[in-house]
């Protein structure tokens, strides 16, 4: 089985592993960084959102041999105290509900906020589409949104 | 209860502390058995320890409090309401508390259950009977050591003072309180003392949710663990024949490929049942390996042959054969008053529909998942379901294991929505570890998830009403449901006791689709059927929607003889709440509204939806709910469970549609299944009504009233009555997103 070098929350991990296995598992399975989850597998449903060189990227699409060389941030490395802006507003607002969504959400919502740090309600509600909240805390997420973007 | 209430405890038996090895008290409380009347109580307390306790209080000597919360959590937010209940009786500090998941234990006790809206209903005296004891305890101590009475004691976030000003922490006595009599009779507070119970707390596990923190089953690992994909029937009414892994096998990671299904038709076949199993007991094949994308590659590579055992069924059969139930005579009376088809006969006017709705699947974001490792001398499992006694109890029979060897730990629940009450894939799991010996967890795909059930039955209502000189006479509902039907007293809810005449009968279709609740199962659909039903009902009559309701909840209160579950003043007081905050009848141009008011779960809810229509495509932008569910323990989760029911029952009632094409399910995940999304979600105001009623549930009774609102305000918008569900697929239009 091959190895691969991945750059994970600024880490180095030299991960042998199936060069079709998605980050997703590589992450969860075989590095042990499970705030990223599993939802969907297809891509539909954000759960397993991941920043990719910044960009918030579907990791259950992402595979580990396309990985390599890529800057990846998950849920565990946005922030070294849990506090970066858009954790401390999902916490003001008290978002979660099941809460297994939210890591996607959050990793969602901070990519978008750094291309555009004063969002409209409706743009909010264009880029947080993709990501699924089965609960449907949705009104609570785009509060939490919106409040994260004026910080 | 307006007032303190002193409570006291012919039953003091259920409580019993004890001072810990390592320092500090633990008080136990057996929450579930208090809850029942009927249920005496344990006969040898000597026997019992600790871990007996479903709820319980630890205090340590440093006087650090921790409180184990009794129930599941999945979302519905008891972990952390239901520690408050204990908080606030023990006096203490709510940022002082640590909030732990308590512990099952299969013996002794009876509802440690996620669902029916029933923990805070439930918990809501005995738990704070355990904190007021607990709290009493310490104070007697305090007292003695001072040579004072306790009368003369005070407390306050978990310090204790007496007259001359001097104090002492809990941590100081909790020692001597442990080894004190519990108090038979303790005061509970009134609840306009409440420090903790009505304000706003946040999610307990708020911290390691936002930083992504193992929390879930799905997140659970112990060393050596393998992970296992289960491939069960592609279509329901088949079981396997025959299969290849040699594919499989051959893959990276792939440590084994096995066979189970023996041990659940041993169960079923020695006449033994239990409804928590609802699950095809064909064999399976099993891929183990090393990782869950190896196990779950694997799975795709076995080449299965499955054979016909039981007809496979389609959207179409089950379409045809409820129909027909409604139209034949093979019901079951579930509630007579007078007598219906006299009331029809008589009439001016009888007007009859018939409302539809499809299977669902829960969809939980969580997969199912579950953690075993059966060894000879324990059964461990772990992980997420919302009935651990029923299937610890099940494994410990499927295995042929003592009850006490089966150790369940419950981890936080990615969603339930009735899904996990059932345990097909605890004894999957159990089944697995048992065959080869290891630890492993077994993993859904969206896929598998999606496609082998548990569903919300398929199921039509047939309502007809009798009007005669301008009243409604005569009210006749017949439900036709899949393997199941409205069940206990919901034939007792609203319109029931309003109207003279007034009939439900339900009607059967025995299907080998796997089924079974669904968030507010029954009424998350009927209530969509009768508020629609209403809604044309005051047409026909020319009467103010609203109007009509007063009036049918004033015949209610006029007749102190009905047999009814709810309270028609406190409908109507929802009513008028949800009518003043909506502005009802007083939109923008452009903006329609339609409104619906339910009672189910013990709760009363009313709500007003504002639509637009947008390129034909109705667009609710705005919601008002009003909800009448007693003290609000705790209002951010409350507001959070209330917003969510709305959207989660307008989602379903819009978008969601599940058929069945010869036993094969019509979507497997979500490019073809559709769950609402946040641009299509409206702004949701929840205002609650206020009083010092006990509390009543809320994770579920949002949900139902929802979905008429919307097809009344599109009715509006339209003049389309919308009667079948998912109503996007009835409306001739094309749904605006998919996926």
């Amino acid at each position: 089985m091959p190895t691969f070098n991945l750059k994970i929350n600024n880490k180095s991990f030299a991960v042998e592993a199936d060069s079709d296995m998605p980050l997703l598992w590589v992450l969860r399975d075989k590095i042990n960084l499970v705030g990223t989850k599993f939802g969907c597998g297809i891509g539909q449903c954000g759960a397993c959102t991941v920043h990719v060189d910044g960009n918030a990227t579907r990791s259950c699409l992402l595979q580990v041999s396309q990985a390599e060389g890529m800057n990846i941030t998950t849920i565990e490395g946005l922030s070294e105290h849990g506090d970066h802006p858009v954790q401390q507003a999902w916490k003001v607002v008290d978002v979660p509900q099941c809460g297994y969504c939210q890591a996607g959400q959050i990793m969602t919502a901070s990519a978008f906020l750094k291309t555009n740090a004063s969002p409209s309600d409706s743009e909010i509600r264009d880029a947080m589409h993709g990501n699924i909240c089965r609960c449907a805390a949705y009104n609570s997420i785009q509060e939490a949104v919106k409040l994260a973007s004026k910080k | 209860m307006a007032a303190s209430k002193k409570m006291t405890f012919s039953r003091r038996s259920f409580l019993k502390s004890s001072a810990l090895a390592s320092g500090g008290m633990i008080i136990g409380f057996n929450l579930f058995n208090a809850c029942k009347a009927d249920v005496k109580p344990p006969v040898d307390l000597s026997q019992l320890n600790y871990n007996d306790f479903n709820a319980f209080i630890k205090i340590s000597e440093e006087g650090k409090v921790t409180i184990f919360s009794p129930n599941p959590e999945i979302g519905q937010g008891v972990k952390t309401s239901m520690p408050m209940l204990i908080a606030e009786e023990l006096d203490v500090a709510w940022k002082d508390v640590y909030v732990q998941q308590g512990k099952l234990d299969t013996e002794n006790y009876q509802r440690q259950v996620a669902g029916g809206s029933q923990s805070i209903r439930h918990g809501w005296e005995p738990l704070r009977q355990t904190g007021a004891t607990a709290k009493q305890m310490l104070v007697n101590a305090a007292a003695a050591r001072w040579g004072v009475d306790a009368s003369e004691c005070s407390v306050s976030n978990g310090v204790i003072t007496n007259a001359k000003g001097e104090t002492l922490g809990y941590g100081d006595v909790v020692t001597e309180a442990a080894i004190l009599e519990v108090p038979e009779e303790v005061t509970l507070k009134d609840p306009k003392d409440f420090k903790i119970i009505g304000k706003g707390k946040g999610n307990v596990d708020i911290d390691n949710i936002i930083t992504g923190k193992p929390l879930f089953g799905i997140d659970y690992k112990e060393e050596g663990m393998l992970y296992a994909c289960v491939l069960r029937p592609p279509a329901f009414g088949q079981v396997l024949e025959s299969f290849d892994d040699s594919v499989a096998l051959a893959l990276p990671g792939v440590v084994a490929v096995i066979t189970i299904g023996e041990k659940i038709r041993a169960y079923r076949d020695s006449g033994k049942s239990n409804w928590s199993m609802q699950m095809s007991s064909s064999d399976k094949v099993v891929v183990i390996a090393k990782s869950t994308w190896e196990a779950m590659k694997g799975q795709k590579a076995i080449k299965a042959i499955w054979k016909t055992e039981t007809p496979l069924e389609s959207t179409e059969t089950h379409d045809k054969a409820l129909l027909a139930l409604l139209d034949g005579k093979k019901f079951k009376t579930r509630r007579k008053d007078g007598n219906v088809k006299k009331a029809f006969a008589a009439a001016d006017k009888v007007i009859e529909r018939v409302y539809e709705a499809p299977f669902l699947p829960h969809n939980t974001m969580e997969p199912m998942n579950f953690f075993a490792n059966v060894t000879p001398e324990k059964v461990h499992l772990v992980g997420p379901v919302q009935t651990p006694e029923a299937a610890a109890k099940v494994v410990s029979e499927l295995l042929e294991r003592d009850l006490q060897d089966v150790h369940l730990e419950m981890t936080r629940m990615g969603g339930g929505f009735g899904r996990r009450l059932y345990g097909d894939f605890v004894y999957e799991a159990a089944e697995i570890s048992n065959a080869i010996k290891k630890p492993i967890k077994v993993v859904s795909s969206r896929e598998d998830d999606m496609t082998t059930g548990v569903y919300r039955p398929s199921t039509k209502y047939k309502i007809a009403a009798s009007i005669k000189d301008g009243k409604v006479t005569g009210y006749h509902l017949k439900e036709a449901c899949v393997n199941g039907n409205m069940y206990g007293l919901i034939p007792n809810f609203f319109p029931a006791g309003a109207i003279e005449n007034y009939q439900v009968d339900t009607a059967n279709y025995k299907s080998n689709i796997t089924t079974g609740a669904w968030r507010a199962p029954y009424t998350n659909f009927l209530a969509s059927a009768e508020q629609s039903f209403f809604d044309e009902l005051a047409e026909e009559l020319g009467m103010d929607r609203v109007q009509l309701h007063m009036d049918l909840l004033d015949n209610v209160k006029k007749n102190p003889e009905a047999n009814i579950e709810y309270s028609p003043d406190r409908l109507q007081a929802v009513l008028k709440l949800a009518v003043e905050k909506s502005n009802w009848g007083n939109t923008e141009e452009g903006v329609y509204q339609g409104l619906s008011v339910y009672y189910c779960h013990n709760s009363h809810v009313a709500e007003v939806a504002d639509i637009t229509m947008e390129n034909g495509i109705p667009n609710v932008k705005r919601v008002t709910c009003a909800v009448d569910c007693g003290i609000v323990v705790n209002p951010l989760g409350a507001m959070n469970q209330a917003k969510g029911g709305v959207i989660d029952g307008i989602g379903h009632a819009l978008y969601s549609d599940f058929g069945f094409n010869n036993g094969v399910p019509q979507s497997n995940n979500f490019n073809t299944y559709q769950l609402i999304r946040m641009g299509q979600t409206p702004k949701v105001d929840v205002h609650f009504i206020e009083n010092n009623i006990d509390p009543t549930g809320l994770g579920e009774p949002t949900l139902p009233p929802i979905g008429a609102a919307v097809a009344n305000a599109i009715y509006k918008a339209t003049g389309k009555r919308l009667t079948k569900q998912p109503y996007m697929s009835n409306m001739n239009v094309e749904n605006s997103v998919v996926g």
